[in-house]
């Protein structure tokens, strides 16, 4: 960036004095130095923006999760497990909670809820489990990802214990039983009668631990 | 505006201007250290030019492929590489760099400047792109293919499905941003800091000052796009899982983050359009441009609103009620400036002396057919409406008359405008006129019935479709290769004006023509404004 207008055209031209000749006018031109030098300013400032844009927009991950967080608008629930603490339980109204799940495109796993829903009052205790099968020849590492419909419901879900907080190994042939422990928080808006709570499980063999998969498959 | 050139290059009675003229280096290398802003100018012109023609030509084998149903000329991942190397060649390559072109060639001349401010910089800017672009084509003979996953590169179409190719794509989105934004830096430079004395901000030309407000939005989002195609590389080469949500990420995320960049890109391809549009009106209504002032503060208030109106590009991906209305309603307030706009041409027009030069042509059909695409945009813009919309022909219509009758037919509109300043000669007028309808009717056969398909149902970017829009399909092919072919006839007008074949033109050109650019000779010399003029 290291510019100098026309440098070379000075060489050249050296009736370009821009000094003369204004005499009537105020506004007076400026000398080549003056505006090298604000020429060079200004692209300093322009470059910090840039820079400062690019910066942004790796800064719109953690933006995107914070906005996310705190208005639940993307169905995603908190990943931490909630302390059940003595919470009032709503016994006014019942609450439906349908249970959905899928694998991701590849992943050959059997994957399905014990129970397709349940009826429960916001502030009570639900327990779901679920049930898994490796059907293929080699171990694999799953990583269940849930997501809530409507979006806003996932702010009022509490898992107190869940199978989608870490990594769910399991060998070549085996099957497990996988619990979910969740409350509803009697703050859900009275608009929500039921919502529906989804795990798609993915396999994550291949980031996890891509050693070990590379000699399985190897 | 009354401008008096002093001491103006040629007419230096001591022939030392003259002198300088002959030191223009000849030969490729010219084109090659060039630092002069109008070579520069032309080299981002004729490389606009040709781009215009490769994605044109994959335009005719999307157009060839769905002019019957079923599937007969390419393989549908081929078809897909063909909509998505079309979409980012004529965006990153043909409109931008076009746009670029004129800035080049007309700013310094606008505000009575010697050069744009950083002409070392210039040439970098411009000998980038050339690489960008071959290394993208070239992406379509790897094993795999081109990039096939749109030029919106959702993930994670992109990040998971996508070839090897991705990486080609990756590094060629960075050099065109990096040539944009030098690019874009040369002009805010310019703009501030080498006006001529007198030519204060409110004297500026429009297309100099919607080159200004563009040049802010390159640089604020290109640096955005650069981020998202860098996710995008480390998510599918290096394990990052920004948009992956197996690792704990989002692919909705990728969205508005690429949609934060798209829609003020955009307006990076129209609003230098309107000012030439402000330009070219006023010349030939024989009158002074309606409202100087409110065109220069919509311009601005659409720059403005461009960044808060991102997500009506993502209706369907189930956001809250709240923000559908939010950016429903942010999305309509745009048409309000834009309004404003197309007022003031109309009231420019009205009870001008008005004559119908090629340049006036394209201008008028810009005012209609764009106001076409803007009243399909505001329809896209309805929430609800949009669901059925969405991902439809009707939204390939839409973008079609803004990008097409838009941003290209006032590139088209500018380069008649200013080609004789450039040559010293009069194109060949009647050349022009078949080029312009030509290109009008068979515009209108290519894009309108597209809106019907839209509407009945067809999805854009799919090889195949339903029996039942068989009909509209040829014509729209039709429609298609008349138009593709009709820009041949552009191509032999620009090589005959090369030429220097026509009619030798004054140094206004055009009778109603107004500003500093028509106060040098035709043909423009070398070097204008050595000596800056006197505004008054």
């Amino acid at each position: 960036m290291s510019e100098q207008p026309g440098s070379k055209s000075t060489a050249e031209k050296p009736n370009l004095s821009l000094e003369n000749e204004r005499t009537e006018d105020a506004q007076i031109p400026k000398t080549r130095a003056q505006l090298a030098s604000e020429n060079a300013k200004t692209v300093k400032k322009l470059v910090f923006v840039v820079i400062g844009m690019l910066g942004f927009s790796f800064a719109l991950v953690p933006l995107y999760d914070v906005f996310c967080d705190l208005t639940g608008i993307n169905g995603k629930p908190s990943n931490e497990a909630a302390v059940y603490e003595s919470v009032v339980i709503d016994e006014s109204r019942t609450i439906k909670v349908e249970f959905i799940t899928r694998t991701h495109s590849g992943m050959a796993w059997e994957f399905s809820a014990q129970t397709a829903e349940i009826r429960l009052h916001p502030g009570e205790m639900g327990e779901v489990e679920f049930y898994v099968r490796n059907p293929t020849e080699h171990d694999i590492i799953a990583q269940a990802i849930p997501s809530i419909s409507p979006g806003i419901a996932a702010l009022y879900v509490n898992k107190t214990e869940c199978f989608c907080f870490k990594h769910q190994p399991l060998k070549a042939g085996e099957e497990a039983i996988m619990p979910m422990k969740f409350y509803v928080d009697p703050q859900l808006p009275k608009e929500f009668t039921f919502f529906t709570l989804q795990y798609t499980l993915y396999d994550i063999s291949a980031t996890v631990q891509p050693a070990v998969v590379a000699m399985d498959n190897g | 505006m009354s401008t008096e050139t002093l001491n103006d290059a040629h007419d230096s009675p001591d022939g030392h201007d003259a002198h300088h003229d002959h030191h223009i280096p000849k030969g490729i290398l010219r084109w090659l250290f060039t630092t002069n802003h109008k070579d520069i100018g032309t080299l981002y012109l004729w490389f606009a030019f040709i781009m215009f023609l490769i994605g044109g030509a994959m335009a005719m084998v999307i157009r060839a492929e769905l002019f019957q149903p079923g599937l007969q000329i390419v393989d549908p991942h081929f078809f897909n590489q063909m909509t998505t190397v079309h979409g980012l060649i004529m965006v990153f390559g043909a409109v931008m760099p076009a746009f670029t072109g004129l800035a080049n060639w007309m700013i310094p001349m606008m505000i009575g400047a010697p050069d744009m401010a950083l002409p070392r910089m210039n040439n970098w800017s411009f000998y980038i792109l050339p690489f960008a672009f071959i290394i993208l084509l070239s992406s379509l003979f790897m094993d795999g293919g081109g990039p096939a996953f749109g030029w919106t590169f959702y993930a994670p179409l992109s990040t998971q499905y996508s070839g090897d190719s991705t990486a080609l794509f990756v590094f060629s989105v960075h050099i065109m941003g990096i040539s944009s934004i030098m690019g874009a830096i040369n002009v805010v430079v310019t703009i501030l800091n080498m006006r001529a004395p007198g030519m204060t901000y409110m004297k500026m030309p429009l297309f100099v000052w919607t080159w200004l407000i563009t040049a802010f939005l390159l640089i604020a989002v290109m640096p955005v796009l650069a981020g998202a195609v860098t996710m995008v590389l480390t998510d599918k080469f290096f394990g990052t899982s920004f948009f992956n949500a197996a690792g704990g990420g989002d692919p909705v995320m990728f969205q508005h983050i690429f949609w934060f960049f798209g829609h003020p890109e955009v307006y990076i391809m129209i609003l230098p359009a309107f000012g030439i549009i402000s330009a070219i009106v006023p010349t030939f209504s024989r009158k002074r441009l309606f409202g100087y002032a409110s065109m220069v503060y919509a311009t601005a208030s659409i720059a403005l609103l461009s960044f808060i109106v991102w997500a009506h590009h993502m209706f369907t991906t189930g956001m809250p009620v709240a923000a559908e209305m939010f950016f429903m309603f942010a999305t309509m307030l745009i048409s309000v400036p834009t309004g404003v706009k197309v007022f003031n041409w109309v009231a420019t027009m009205w009870r001008g002396s008005l004559t119908f030069e090629v340049p006036m042509m394209f201008a008028i059909a810009f005012i209609v057919l764009f106001t076409i695409g803007g009243l399909s945009g505001l329809m896209l813009a309805i929430t609800p409406a949009d669901f059925q919309y969405h991902d439809t022909y009707f939204v390939v219509a839409h973008f079609h008359y803004v990008l097409v009758t838009g941003a290209l037919f006032s590139i088209m509109a500018a380069v008649y405008y200013w080609l004789p300043k450039w040559t010293g000669k009069m194109f060949d007028i009647t050349l022009g006129k078949w080029h312009f309808w030509c290109s009008l009717i068979s515009v209108n056969v290519l894009f309108f019935p597209m809106h019907f398909v839209g509407l009945a149902g067809m999805p854009r970017r799919i090889p195949d479709y339903a029996l039942q829009f068989a009909d509209f399909n040829k014509w729209i092919s039709i429609g298609g290769f008349a138009f593709g072919l009709s820009q041949l006839i552009f191509l032999a007008l620009i090589i005959k004006a090369c030429r220097k074949i026509g009619e030798p033109v004054s140094d206004q050109v055009w009778e109603g023509a107004e500003g500093l650019e028509w106060e040098v000779p035709s043909p423009a010399p070398y070097h204008t404004f050595s000596t800056p003029p006197l505004i008054k």
